[in-house]
């Protein structure tokens, strides 16, 4: 009926079902991985970096991210940055609050009237 | 006729419905305020208003001036009508997606107006809807958290429009540094609301959840309201709504800002017959000020709490992000220099709009400092603060843009006269009404007293200012009459304009006038030149339009 | 109207047709929406006292069947997208037909779920972890509605497939790129509120 149509991205059958089979093993490893005992760091940090990778399979062959073009890069990133800046500030202010760290306390910048550092966490910071 | 209008997909009749629709909305915004000034004149003789409704007042005239007033009027309607034309597009990128986002913004607008009609009353919680107080709030809470999720949805619709239609419908020859700044200021403000406003829309789904479903996002363990423990599950976290809304609600306040600059820099440069100053410094100053304004939000939150290195980096970049604004106002004034003005009511608007945004931004200096904002958070001050940067700053730059782009939309002058008066009376009333609110801050007069601070010894000499203020308000209403009437008489009788009628050089003055339904321009234009060439000199006329491409040809 | 630019054809100089940045935007905005309901999930969870032990509390072998449906739901919207682009009609309304149904797999078993929590008493008011969870997996269900709407159009108007075929494929493309974010938030989802 239709002729076939060129399109801005090749067309690979192949290529995407060996994308769907890693994501498949990815999955069952996230999940076999959580189950093991490792520490609590270590575990957010494989399930994390796994889905990262996941995400970037699919975002890079199924979106065709992979060689698109420059105006999209730019958008995305910057996105990306304002996210992470979302994540960090919200989570630096508030860490002071939550965890009694004063984070930015190790930067040498706390006031000379502090009280000498106590090992336990002191609630609250700031004013 | 008329229904048709409703639902066409020109970009043109799109940003007429966000203008008549924005105006209401700032109609309905003022006439809450004028409200609100007679019971602070007047405290103890309005029983008609209690406390309740002063709070509904309050709530609802900052999210409709904001939301519903100012920004669909700056980015809706001049963004959706002169942003095509100012690049030789025949029409938005996508016009279904911008009618859906003008309808979108309709509904919020409805929500947000039946929320009066809500029971139990109108939301109470102020703009910022801050929990735990909204949390508890009567259902006219929910009713904004709804309109809030429209306007939202609709914002984003139209910011990802106005992106793509830059960056894809620029005509030929129409280069980055030869697109004019309002398309700039258009750009960089559409890019603030696509990435800001999500994180509002999260906010707001929490809270929903909050209210709704009983979940406890924002409240903390053991919550005791009126005098009974909050049968919540706990260990929510207040601050995190401050940061999501915050997120949003400061890149918000460069989204009510950059779309003004943008119509002053057109203004200007057409009565002044010169070309920008410093154009490409101003282009880069406004990449400073949007990325910039995504990290500076947690000023609004220095009473709560935060540690000091965090907050000495809040005060730095706050600090940073004043130096791009000030070098833009800087560059209006220096184009000043030199040039031959014409001074027609746009035009006044403009000079006007200088001074007083610039006393909005000076006294925004000791809000960005934790040991100045201490003492002025939630007083006055802060009140007349923003007011100076939106009312006689925002509103005066869309006025002016009102009066400068009339002549091309309807084919008509608007009357410089009633014009002349509109702006005089303007500008007077509202510096009456904002300066004295600075004083009553520094004397420490609350922002959301009903009896605007009757009940305290300290605030007794700055009371008689509630007087001043109220009858100043008074005023600026009784001038704004010569707008409207000066607008509707305007349409029918007004002096025709030609296609070109301030002998501008940008592209939306290379239209018909009106513009065609559907296609904007005769033939497709294309840029040859950069977009303020006045006074060429060896060019025949005093301005180059950017489609002209010979130099002696003048038009 | 549909004389506008760039609908079908790369613009030159950005090499991209507008609808195809559109969607990328939009997505941008996703990415913040979901990004923010995230840094609210780690400080919510950072902060608390108490957090519930999320694989005990949830079904993690129903949630991982879940994303291999959704995942294999992007492959055949992919092959579909291929399809389309091929020109062959019989073997596009196979795999869209398929992708319809991996959504709709998906929400069933998503149903299956919530029903099983509220039959043991577990409520979005519960507990924030149950609140985060409820809300971040409703909006994502919200988000797979709305692309199984937007797929059942191009499964079942294909005028302009005959019409202006090439416009049809570049639509397929659209809705898969966005079909494919939903993939992608679900692949965050999974580990972070079933298995951490």
């Amino acid at each position: 009926m239709s002729e076939p149509v060129a399109t801005a991205h090749a067309v690979n059958v192949r290529g995407y079902l060996s994308v769907f089979a890693t994501l498949l093993v990815l999955t069952l490893v996230t999940v076999g991985v959580a189950s093991l005992d490792l520490t609590e760091g270590m575990t957010v940090l494989v399930a994390v970096s796994i889905a990262t990778f996941k995400a970037g399979l699919v975002a890079l062959f199924f979106m065709h991210l992979k060689g698109e073009k420059p105006m999209v890069f730019w958008s995305l990133g910057l996105t990306g940055v304002l996210l992470v800046t979302l994540f960090a500030f919200v989570l630096w202010t508030e860490g002071d609050h939550l965890l009694g760290t004063k984070v930015g306390d190790a930067f040498g910048t706390a006031p000379a009237q502090t009280e000498p550092v106590s090992p336990k966490p002191q609630g609250g910071g700031g004013h | 006729m008329f229904f048709r209008h409703l639902f066409s997909t020109d970009h043109k009749v799109i940003g007429l419905l966000y203008g008549f629709t924005s105006l209401f909305f700032l109609l309905v915004g003022f006439v809450l305020v004028v409200i609100m000034r007679w019971q602070l004149a007047y405290p103890g003789r309005t029983p008609w208003i209690a406390p309740e409704m002063y709070n509904g007042l309050g709530a609802l005239h900052g999210t409709i001036m904001v939301f519903l007033g100012v920004v669909p009027l700056a980015v809706g309607a001049f963004g959706n009508y002169v942003v095509p034309l100012q690049i030789g597009a025949p029409d938005m990128a996508f016009p279904r997606i911008n009618l859906a986002s003008y309808w979108f913004y309709a509904v919020g607008g409805i929500i947000m107006l039946a929320s009066f009609f809500a029971p139990g009353g109108a939301p109470m919680s102020g703009w910022t809807s801050y929990p735990p107080l909204a949390n508890f709030a009567p259902s006219g809470q929910t009713f904004w958290l709804f309109g809030m999720l429209c306007l939202i949805f609709s914002s984003l619709l139209g910011a990802l429009n106005f992106i793509t239609t830059i960056i894809q419908l620029r005509a030929p020859g129409l280069t980055w540094f030869r697109l004019p700044f309002f398309v700039w200021a258009q750009f960089i403000t559409a890019f603030l609301l696509l990435l800001a406003f999500p994180a509002l829309q999260a906010a707001a789904v929490l809270q929903g959840m909050d209210r709704i479903a009983g979940t406890s996002f924002f409240l903390p363990s053991g919550l005791v309201v009126s005098g009974e423990r909050v049968g919540v599950a706990g260990d929510g976290n207040v601050l995190l709504w401050q940061h999501l809304f915050w997120f949003l609600g400061h890149p918000e306040v460069y989204v009510l800002v950059l779309p003004a600059m943008g119509i002053i820099a057109e203004v200007i440069t057409t009565n002044i017959r010169k070309p920008l100053w410093g154009y490409r410094l101003m282009v880069y100053a406004l990449f400073v000020l949007g990325f910039l304004s995504f990290i500076v939000w947690a000023h609004h939150m220095f009473l709560t709490g935060m540690g000091t290195t965090i907050s000495a980096f809040f005060q730095a970049t706050t600090m940073i992000i004043s130096i791009p604004s000030v070098i833009i106002l800087s560059a209006l004034i220096l184009a000043l220099y030199g040039g031959s003005i014409r001074f027609n009511t746009p035009m006044l608007f403009a000079l006007a709009f200088m001074p007083m945004f610039g006393l909005g931004g000076l006294t925004g200096l000791p809000l960005g400092l934790a040991a100045t904002d201490i003492p002025l958070h939630d007083t006055n001050y802060v009140v007349g603060h923003f007011h100076y940067l939106v009312a006689p700053g925002t509103i005066f730059a869309l006025f002016a843009g009102i009066y400068h782009w009339f002549p091309k939309i309807t084919g008509r002058f608007m009357n410089e006269t009633l014009g002349k008066i509109h702006f005089a009376g303007s500008l007077v009333a509202m510096n009456l009404i904002f300066f004295p609110m600075l004083i009553q801050g520094l004397t420490g007069v609350n922002r959301r007293l009903w009896d605007g601070g009757a009940s305290y010894q300290f605030a007794e000499p700055v009371l008689f200012l509630n007087t001043t203020m109220s009858h100043a308000a008074f005023l600026l209403g009784f001038f704004q009459l010569f707008f409207i009437v000066n607008l509707f008489v305007s349409l029918r009788s007004g002096r025709t304009a030609t296609a070109n009628p301030w002998e501008a050089t940008t592209l939306e003055w290379a239209t018909p006038t009106p513009p065609i339904p559907h296609g904007n321009f005769a033939q497709p234009p294309r840029a040859y030149r950069d977009p303020y060439e006045y006074s060429v000199p060896g060019a025949r006329t005093d301005f180059l339009p950017q489609n002209v491409a010979d130099e002696r040809a003048g038009t | 109207m549909d004389a506008l630019p760039y609908t079908t054809t790369a613009r030159p100089d950005t090499g991209l047709t507008s609808p195809k940045l559109g969607i990328w935007l939009f997505l941008a905005s996703e990415v913040m929406l979901f990004g923010s309901l995230f840094s609210a999930y780690v400080l919510l969870r950072t902060g608390a006292p108490f957090w519930p032990d999320q694989s005990e509390t949830l079904n993690v072998p129903l949630a991982a069947l879940n994303t291999v449906i959704l995942i294999s739901s992007s492959v055949t919207m992919v092959l579909a997208w291929a399809a389309a682009a091929a020109g062959n009609l019989s073997r596009y309304r196979l795999f869209m037909g398929l992708t319809l149904l991996g959504g709709a797999l998906f929400l069933v078993v998503k149903a299956i779920e919530y029903s099983d929590k509220f039959s043991h008493g577990l409520y979005p008011s519960t507990n924030n972890f149950l609140a985060i969870y409820f809300t971040m997996t409703g909006l994502h269900a919200i988000h797979v509605i709305a692309g199984m709407v937007v797929n059942a159009y191009l499964l079942g108007v294909t005028r302009m497939w005959r019409e202006d075929h090439l416009r049809f494929t570049n639509r397929v493309e659209i809705a898969g790129i966005y079909w494919h974010f939903v993939d992608v938030v679900w692949i965050f989802l999974f580990p972070v509120l079933y298995l951490l």
